[in-house]
């Protein structure tokens, strides 16, 4: 019987692990040059976590992986975690609250949303950064520049960055008497295409959608599309001056940093738990990763108010698009090592020795040479007790000792 | 080729034995305590047919068992709303189908959009807790807990959940149990349900044409109404509890009350109102500081795990059910009523080549395809083809008549039986005795139990173990 892989559960190779590593190591490597410490929240939550309004939005809740737990009998269930911000959220506020702020957090995870079809990913995996406590401009273009560094990191350089802004939205859609919800349900559909949802919002406030067409249907390419709105629309809509500053302020900062930036307000969708800036990384025009600020998460988590924001990467998508040629490691590096049943003792020594100067040392097993390798050497009882065999040549030579190999395989 | 169709018992039986009359089906026999589950068409030879509980047949639909069913809109719901990538496929309404699903609460439960709790989390209770959760969702509720049921749920406000889904009429109905409607979930509309793969692959456009004949047009529209609900905010109000001292006991509805009846006359315990004619689902007694409900003993171990009840009677059987789902439970077992004694058994059909779970266990290994496990008791089941290494299996829940399903809808059986001649006249046969089980008092351990609520407790299990040494 021929045993499957769990539908929309992927194996990874050892090509794809190498890629997935790779990508994993030049966010490590980046996010400690910026100051963040790692952290790991569980893969098992309970639902009640991503459930109340402002956390995940309808679309996501619909498919996530929940269940019960063996001892479910108080009838809360558990997720497979659908996200990894508002784990994170729960932990600092659980654990990290009472420490001094602002706390920057890194973290890698894998994350389960079910997919109908089977055909694409249902785990995926994520590094993302969490910057708690800090509610500044500043904070906002320091998750941006960790973002794009980290790509940058992995030798992806032409990265486009989406930016919107949430709060912004949520102030247009409030002066049209929306709540919470239905903006979520109102700003989603307009995405979709339904523009009829304008159409009707439009008879009663004429002017806020007038705003709203111009904001969704135009791709600004400085702050001073930003300013050109405030000067159309802020006089009549006052509710969106706040929002505006901040968002002219992020995006002043941006261009200072001198990364290739578009003002894409369509680009804010699922925004449930944002409430300030987003922003959406592309490369080769694939969406690898986003965030923004959510500054209402931590106080929903039982904590004190606390501004927050920080983003994600989508490992599965950026491995793909790496290029990891000087990761191989050459079969010259690789030794194949066949030992004699009585000279184990010498046998492991010569291994020792090789590993210790980086090479690469696999055993031959049931006499055949171990594979890929640039380099053979045997180790006997009986004189001669060591040759080292040069594949590529075919040249074999005998040793006397085991510096001698070290030598000839090229690093004594 | 044949054409499996599962037809409901039950509510909406009568009606489909209409239509599929006109429909030219003449199915023999299809009635109410009709003799045979399995049915035969005069006129269709490629017809084959079977009665379900209208629970079972979303379900045998979806694991392609059979190719079309007709069952009401709520138990598909209940399964997409979970599985939306399911087999299932809705192809008509059939135009009958009375009442829907509510969500209520008592009225003292409500103020305003504010749904008043005691605790942190709200208590969603009822039949179909794929629906509460979705419900959850869509309230968006901070923090809830669903209780799952076989039945009662109407006996569960205030005390045991504050939201409860009910299958009603109307809401008239659900004020003449004292509850307060927060609206409708979804309607009770029969329709004609087809398995995706079969719907791809298979002719069954003779079938599809007589029924759809016979539909008005106005019948086939969608009616549906999901989550037609008012919206609603929690609001936590701690109270202190009237009698922290008070025991809060389970008795079973159903068969069982005349055994509990006869139990507690024989130690003079008075009871009023119980069996009830009337459905009370509160009787008084002459036990002093007892507050007793009446409710499925099926629901009872995770009702006192949850804290709901601190005593219950029901049957070993749902305790090592429960007990198999949750093994830290706080539930136990403390004292043997020893009526209502069955043995719970594996059961295969007799032209299975195997006489124990063992030689099921090496037959398996030959086999390619998955074994099919049903039954009501799901977590014994799955503890069992754990334990025997059956390999790749699925257990598929059902709700009464399980022997039915063998052979051709199941392989294997966990069931209970009295005497076995039910599993015998059914051409089945017993491999494994798993245990025996009887009526029994479960209870929960709870530190927190003040001192004369845990004598009151004591005492009540010593008074029924006198009762069962008088009676014996």
């Amino acid at each position: 019987m021929q045993i499957e892989r769990c539908k929309g559960c992927n194996d990874l190779t050892a090509e794809e692990m190498l890629r997935f590593r790779s990508v994993e190591a030049a966010f490590q490597e980046t996010f400690k040059s910026y100051g963040y410490s790692e952290v790991r929240t569980p893969t098992l939550e309970y639902l009640y976590l991503f459930t109340s309004a402002g956390t995940l939005t309808p679309g996501m809740l619909r498919r996530v992986y929940s269940f019960l737990d063996w001892d479910g009998w108080s009838g809360e269930r558990v997720v497979l975690k659908p996200d990894a911000t508002i784990p994170v959220a729960r932990f600092y506020t659980d654990r990290l609250s009472q420490r001094e702020q602002p706390a920057r957090l890194s973290y890698v995870t894998n994350i389960f949303i079910f997919e109908e079809t089977g055909t694409k990913a249902r785990e995926r995996w994520q590094c993302g950064a969490e910057l708690i406590g800090a509610g500044s401009s500043m904070a906002d273009a320091e998750l941006v520049g960790l973002a794009c560094d980290s790509i940058k990191k992995m030798g992806l350089n032409n990265i486009e960055i989406k930016l919107s802004h949430a709060g912004l939205i949520r102030e247009i859609l409030s002066s049209l008497g929306l709540n919470h919800n239905e903006q979520d349900g109102i700003f989603d559909r307009i995405l979709d295409g339904e523009t009829d949802v304008l159409n009707k919002l439009q008879a009663e406030k004429p002017q806020t959608i007038e705003a709203l067409k111009l904001l969704l249907g135009t791709r600004g390419k400085s702050s001073s599309f930003l300013k050109n709105m405030r000067a159309l629309f802020a006089a009549n809509i006052p509710q969106v001056q706040d929002a505006l500053e901040d968002f002219i302020a992020t995006i002043e900062l941006v261009e200072t940093m001198g990364l290739n930036y578009q003002i894409d307000f369509t680009s804010g969708k699922g925004f449930e738990y944002y409430t300030g800036f987003i922003f959406h990384l592309f490369v080769e025009d694939e969406n690898v990763g986003g965030g923004g600020r959510y500054d209402h998460l931590v106080g929903m988590m039982g904590g004190q108010p606390t501004p927050a924001a920080g983003f994600a990467l989508y490992i599965d998508k950026l491995a793909t698009k790496i290029n990891i040629d000087s990761l191989y490691i050459p079969v010259a590096q690789r030794v194949s090592l066949s030992i004699e049943a009585g000279a184990m003792k010498e046998g492991v020594e010569v291994a020792g020795l090789l590993r210790k100067a980086g090479w690469i040392v696999s055993l031959a097993l049931q006499g055949k040479p171990a594979v890929n390798c640039g380099w053979q050497v045997e180790v006997r009882q009986s004189v001669p007790q060591l040759t080292v065999l040069n594949c590529g040549s075919g040249e074999s030579r005998v040793c006397e000792n085991p510096i001698e190999i070290l030598t000839i395989v090229g690093c004594g | 080729m044949q054409l499996r169709v599962a037809l409901p018992k039950g509510r909406l039986l009568a009606s489909t034995a209409t239509l599929l009359e006109k429909a030219g089906w003449a199915l023999e026999d299809y009635r109410e305590k009709a003799r045979l589950d399995r049915l035969k068409s005069k006129t269709l030879n490629v017809l084959q047919a079977k009665m379900f509980q209208e629970k079972d047949i979303p379900i045998q639909v979806a694991i392609g068992n059979y190719d079309l069913g007709i069952c009401g809109l709520d138990w598909i719901t209940e399964q997409t709303v979970k599985f939306p990538s399911s087999a299932v496929v809705i192809l008509k309404f059939l135009g009958y189908g009375e009442g829907a699903l509510y969500a209520a609460t008592r009225p003292e439960s409500i103020e305003g959009d504010e749904l008043v709790t005691q605790g942190d989390s709200v208590r969603l209770a009822g039949e179909y807790p794929n629906l509460a959760e979705s419900l959850a969702q869509k309230l968006r509720l901070r923090r809830f807990s669903i209780y799952p049921l076989w039945g009662s749920a109407d006996a569960y406000p205030p005390e045991n959940a504050e939201i409860v889904m009910l299958s009603c009429r109307n809401e008239a109905e659900i004020a003449s149990l004292g509850l307060r409607s927060l609206g409708k979930i979804v309607d009770f509309r029969a329709c004609l349900i087809v398995n995706k793969e079969s719907l791809r692959i298979k002719d069954m456009s003779a079938l599809l044409s007589s029924i759809n004949s016979q539909l008005a047009q106005a019948a086939t529209g969608a009616p549906e109404t999901y989550f037609d609900i008012k919206r609603i905010t929690q609001r936590v109000v701690r109270k202190s509890l009237p009698d922290d001292c008070q025991v809060r006991l389970a008795l079973p509805d159903g068969h069982q009350q005349a055994h509990v009846r006869r139990i507690l006359d024989a130690v003079g315990v008075k009871i009023e109102d119980y069996p009830s004619v009337t459905g009370n689902r509160r009787p008084h007694s002459s036990l002093d500081g007892f507050f007793i409900k009446v409710i499925r003993p099926q629901d009872m171990p995770l009702q006192v795990a949850n804290g709901n009840f601190d005593l219950a009677i029901t049957g070993r059987d749902w305790l090592t059910n429960h007990l198999y789902q949750f093994p830290q439970s706080p539930v136990r077992e403390l004292l043997d009523l020893k009526y209502g004694k069955v043995r719970i058994v594996a059961v295969v059909a007799n032209e299975v080549p195997v006489s124990t779970s063992s030689e099921l266990q090496q037959l398996r290994q030959s086999q390619q395809a998955s074994c099919r496990i049903a039954t009501e008791y799901v977590n014994i089941a799955d503890n069992y083809a754990r334990l025997n290494h059956l390999g790749a299996y699925r257990i598929v829940p059902t709700w009464g008549a399980t022997e039915a399903f063998l052979p051709e809808d199941a392989d294997v059986l966990i069931e209970n039986t009295e005497t076995g001649s039910t599993i015998a006249r059914h051409n089945l046969k017993i491999i494994e005795t798993l245990f025996e089980s009887t009526a029994c008092v479960i209870g929960g351990m709870r530190e927190a139990d003040s001192k004369l609520k845990v004598e009151r407790m004591a005492s009540f299990v010593s008074l029924l173990r006198k009762a069962m040494e008088t009676m014996t």
